[in-house]
């Protein structure tokens, strides 16, 4: 195979297949716009596997899983589930799938086993087989010690394992999984990933399984790669791989530092794709040639060393393609130069408590972030993160503790303190119904700037974001990537020395997320201090240290290479985050207790 | 019915059943706001006038004006303040420390005496028309009643040439509460019906959990019959609340029957369950259901259904209105079966009403709700 795209695989007959799709489209109407969601989408999930349907947000998964599910019907093609003619008969093929929407149907008042009873009912499960059942759903789950718990009180991973057991009722033959594990703590996803496994090999089910993170597609017997509403390649994990094989490098340098050497590796001709993993930068290489000699003039120092090929390389090589280099603008310059922290505690934080009524949001949480640095909160949904960056940022009371941001108390502190601060929230928070120039004009005088200087800042917002051609565009018309980078251009026209970020790339594709992690890069170069919370594994690797949280408490606090070494077992450096964050949670006292 | 069926409506009652006791907001909804709503208007709101303020100068405190001026201290609508002269009543009119003048000038004994009609002044604050109106009544009945004494005390009838003979029926002291209480039953059961029923729904889009029942087994019918009884029942038990205080802690009398009575509210209840559907079948988010059900139904409910505001006074437009309004008919069967009786008459054309608009919105109700998101 050397086409860019990967071949569908194509042994098995119609009869066989728990799932077929014929050149389905659909689109939608949204402020009589016509949005084109799938476009001529064909493929077959063959039974009694796992099929993994990858792509990033955006992609087109939740309508696919929705059509299947018959709750959408396409404006043209065929589907049949289970051999049942998916439009024409939808409550049929209700009645034989097993369907988990993205952010699944508990009721969080009612309780676990009260949940359980609600969908045995809807399901028509013979109450003579519940118990039996009930009781091997919730061995599988781990989650007999919680009957009699409400469903709201579960944690976040708890409650996804819940929505399993409740689609599981009555054992469908095809389960489509809508993103069960985006936002879970990696050691619940690991979990769910062996519930399903098990369902796979012990009930013989076809599963559909969809995700927006790249890495779970190894853990796939098939994947099905979705981009932009069309399937880019439909094979097995390592044959998508296995076309990036011999590209894949791991380059470090005793001299630069990581963000430095990054810079320049990916501004060489021969390097595709450069990415910072730990002290190392990962390079995907533009061809199969030996990169050693390639990369020697640029310097002779470097250690390279060939990595095996992931499938997130797969992606990357196959959409940068050889268009790469975009003319964009990575790099942002901001014209105030020195920082008058340099050397000091930008923001610290000493026993911060949130309460939420008798919810311990955030508990003692300490840390200090130094001036010009990278620093990431990561944890799974709930963890706390985002109320300690409310609570930092000065837009939630502190229950307990104290905390600085640029040696004052936001809370408390004037105005004036809050032109230090730039501010990008989780959800696009810039008003949608105003043109991308109006935006960027009142925002530049709600943080102060006036005359000739707002002028200035304006267009440098607007050149350096690349954001002219949508000058008069309304905003919340604009492509994701764009959105977010009005954003960041809102919390930069300012010039702050500490930028808050709160999941900054949640949402956004793989080549999108570089690309904002290369700004990032050059505003830590300027001085500019980050403070960053995200439930990405891998986006950890980017900062210069991070504090790993769960359950309203921080676990961990060093460098990434640190925490790896220190919790990464048998692997130590050479662990992923992934495996050091799962290690530290299994051996935390506070959460095996409640287990 | 399909096999299953009587399982699925059982577990989608006692899942609502749960969601109720557990949920706080809906036990005010169906519970804490009638009995607020009940005693505000039991206790707060009345329409008549009483022990209204007024300002009371007498020029020269003659024998026939001390007489006359004495009517109103014995009178229970008014509490007179007695004052000097008509500049310090003024002010006080001015100031709303009163709500109208009643002015004897110095003359009055002397023209009185002279058989000449004697100049009262009435000034009343037009500020509260209805107040207003009422004022001017009650010191012109008081102004007959006068008369017709002193020409008793002289052994004379009075000439006049009508004598207006005034009875009220089915409401002798003209208490409001008689009225109100029973017109607040259709405005809490408007409540219950379309605002918990259009919440509770809007809820399940909002959670995402609409997502996960409309994938499974349960049928339209079936996931509509889950919703309509649990609050059908939970609308019932509020008129039961309401209906217990009307009688026991406002002593409105029924005169009619009661079984009646909750045949007729029953059929009100499902209208307002129609409605509270149908504005769920349109519209996705809590915060906009119960925007979209206040100003639909109950602002109607309480404006235009003639439990306030006499519908016959309304402009012609506005009188065609209400009769889209079914509250309107609910309230005329409230009001008749509680101070009148089972007067037929008026219960059939307005249950006919009732059962029509049952019909037209559970009937669309069950053609809009589809099971896809579409």
């Amino acid at each position: 195979m050397t086409g860019p795209f990967v071949s569908p695989v194509s042994d098995s007959s119609p009869q066989s297949a728990a799932l077929t799709l014929e050149q389905v489209s659909k689109t939608f109407l949204v402020d009589k716009k016509r949005i084109t969601a799938l476009t001529g989408v064909s493929c077959t999930i063959r039974p009694q596997r796992v099929t993994g349907l990858i792509g990033p947000d955006g992609a087109g998964k939740t309508t696919l899983m929705r059509l299947c599910a018959g709750l959408l019907t396409p404006d043209q093609g065929r589907l049949t589930a289970l051999a049942i003619d998916v439009v024409r008969e939808p409550l049929k093929v209700q009645a034989s799938i097993g369907y988990m929407p993205q952010r699944f149907g508990l009721y969080e008042d009612l309780s676990v086993q009260e949940n359980m009873d609600l969908y045995a009912d809807l399901q028509g499960v013979a109450a003579a087989l519940r118990p039996e059942r009930y009781a091997q759903l919730l061995a599988m789950s781990g989650l007999e010690g919680f009957r009699r718990r409400l469903a709201g009180r579960l944690s976040g991973g708890m409650k996804q394992k819940l929505g399993l057991v409740c689609t599981l009722v009555r054992p469908p033959r095809l389960l489509l999984l809508d993103e069960p594990t985006v936002g879970v703590d990696p050691v619940s996803r690991r979990e769910l990933w062996e519930i399903v496994y098990h369902l796979v090999e012990a009930e013989g089910m076809s599963v559909l399984l969809s995700t927006a993170y790249l890495d779970e597609a190894e853990r796939c017997a098939e994947v099905v790669l979705m981009h932009h509403g069309q399937i880019l390649g439909h094979d097995q994990p390592e044959a998508f791989s296995r076309q990036v094989a011999g590209r894949t490098w791991l380059v470090r340098s005793p001299l630069l530092p990581k963000r430095t050497l990054q810079r320049e590796l990916s501004q060489h001709p021969a390097v595709l794709d450069a990415l910072i993993l730990g002290t190392a930068i990962r390079v995907v290489a533009q061809g199969q040639g030996d990169l050693q000699r390639e990369l020697a003039p640029l310097d002779p120092t470097l250690e390279i060393t060939a990595v095996a090929p992931r499938f997130e390389d797969y992606f990357v090589a196959t959409l940068k393609g050889g268009a790469r280099a975009t003319a964009l603008n990575n790099t942002i310059t901001l014209q105030r130069a020195g920082n008058r922290f340099a050397g000091q505690d930008v923001i610290t934080a000493d026993n911060l408590v949130r309460r939420f009524g008798d919810f311990l949001a955030v508990d003692r949480v300490s840390f200090r972030v130094h001036s010009g640095e990278i620093f990431g909160l990561l944890g799974a949904n709930g963890a706390g993160k985002t109320t300690t960056f409310r609570m930092l940022c000065g837009l939630l009371p502190i229950s307990g503790g104290h905390c600085t941001v640029a040696g004052l108390n936001l809370r408390t502190a004037a105005a004036a303190a809050r032109a230090r601060i730039g501010y990008m929230a989780q959800k696009f928070s810039l008003y949608g119904n105003l043109t991308v120039l109006q935006n960027l004009k009142f925002f530049s005088s709600a943080y102060g700037l006036q005359g000739a200087r707002r002028t200035a800042q304006i267009d440098w917002a607007l050149a350096t974001f690349d954001l002219e051609q949508f000058l008069s565009s309304e905003s919340q018309a604009l492509p994701l990537g764009f959105k977010q980078r009005l954003a960041l251009a809102v919390a930069l026209m300012h010039e702050p020395e500490v930028l808050f970020l709160d999941e900054p790339t949640s949402g956004v594709d793989p080549l999108a997320r570089r690309e904002f992690w290369t700004q990032i890069n050059s505003l830590a170069d300027q001085g500019v201090t980050v403070l960053v919370t995200t439930h990405f594994m891998e986006e950890a690797e980017y900062c210069d240290r991070l504090v790993i949280m769960a359950e309203g408490q921080v676990l961990a606090e060093g460098t990434p290479e640190d925490v790896k070494a220190r919790y990464g077992g048998a692997k130590g450096p050479e662990a992923t985050m992934e495996e050091a964050f799962i290690s530290l949670l299994e051996t935390n006292p506070q959460r095996s207790a409640a287990a | 019915m399909k096999p299953g069926s009587l399982l699925r409506i059982t577990g989608m009652i006692r899942k609502e059943c749960l969601q109720v006791i557990r949920d706080p907001s809906s036990i005010a909804i169906a519970f804490f706001l009638p009995l607020l709503l009940l005693l505000i208007f039991g206790y707060g709101v009345s329409l008549d006038a009483k022990n209204v303020p007024i300002a009371l100068v007498v020029e020269q405190p003659g024998a026939q004006a001390l007489s006359f001026s004495g009517g109103f201290y014995q009178s229970p609508y008014f509490a007179p303040v007695p004052m000097l002269s008509i500049q310090e009543a003024e002010t006080a009119l001015r100031q709303s420390k009163v709500d109208g003048i009643v002015w004897l000038r110095a003359n009055f004994d002397r023209e009185y005496l002279n058989k000449e009609s004697p100049p009262i002044s009435v000034i009343v604050n037009g500020v509260d028309a209805n107040t207003a109106r009422l004022v001017e009544g009650y010191v012109q009945g008081i102004w007959f009643g006068w008369l017709e004494q002193e020409a008793e005390r002289a052994g004379k009838k009075l000439r006049s040439p009508i004598q207006l003979e005034q009875r009220i029926w089915f409401n002798p002291q003209v208490r409001s509460t008689l009225f109100l209480v029973p017109g607040v039953l259709a405005v809490i059961m408007t409540l219950i019906g379309a605002l918990l029923t259009a919440l509770v729904i809007a809820r399940e889009w909002e959670r995402g959990t609409m997502e996960a029942l409309l994938v499974t087994r349960i049928s339209v019918i079936e996931l509509l019959l889950g919703k309509l009884i649990p609050y059908f029942i939970l609308g019932m038990g509020g008129l039961s609340l309401s209906l217990f205080m009307a009688k026991f802690l406002f002593h409105v009398p029924l005169r009619g029957s009661f079984w009646l009575l909750l045949a007729t509210s029953a059929l009100f209840l499902l209208v307002a369950l129609g409605m509270g559907l149908f504005i769920s079948t349109i519209v996705r988010s809590q915060f906009v259901a119960a925007l979209v059900a206040l100003v639909s139904t109950f602002l109607p409910a309480f404006i235009l259904s003639g439990f306030i505001f006499d519908i016959q006074s309304m402009p012609l437009v506005i009188q065609g209105v209400t009769h889209l309004i079914a509250a309107r008919y609910y309230v005329s069967i409230l009001q008749t079966l509680f101070l009148v009786g089972d007067v037929w008459g008026v219960i059939l054309p307005n249950s006919a009403a009732l059962l029509a608009m049952a019909v037209i919105f559970l009937g669309l109700v069950y053609r809009k709700t589809r099971k896809n998101l579409e």
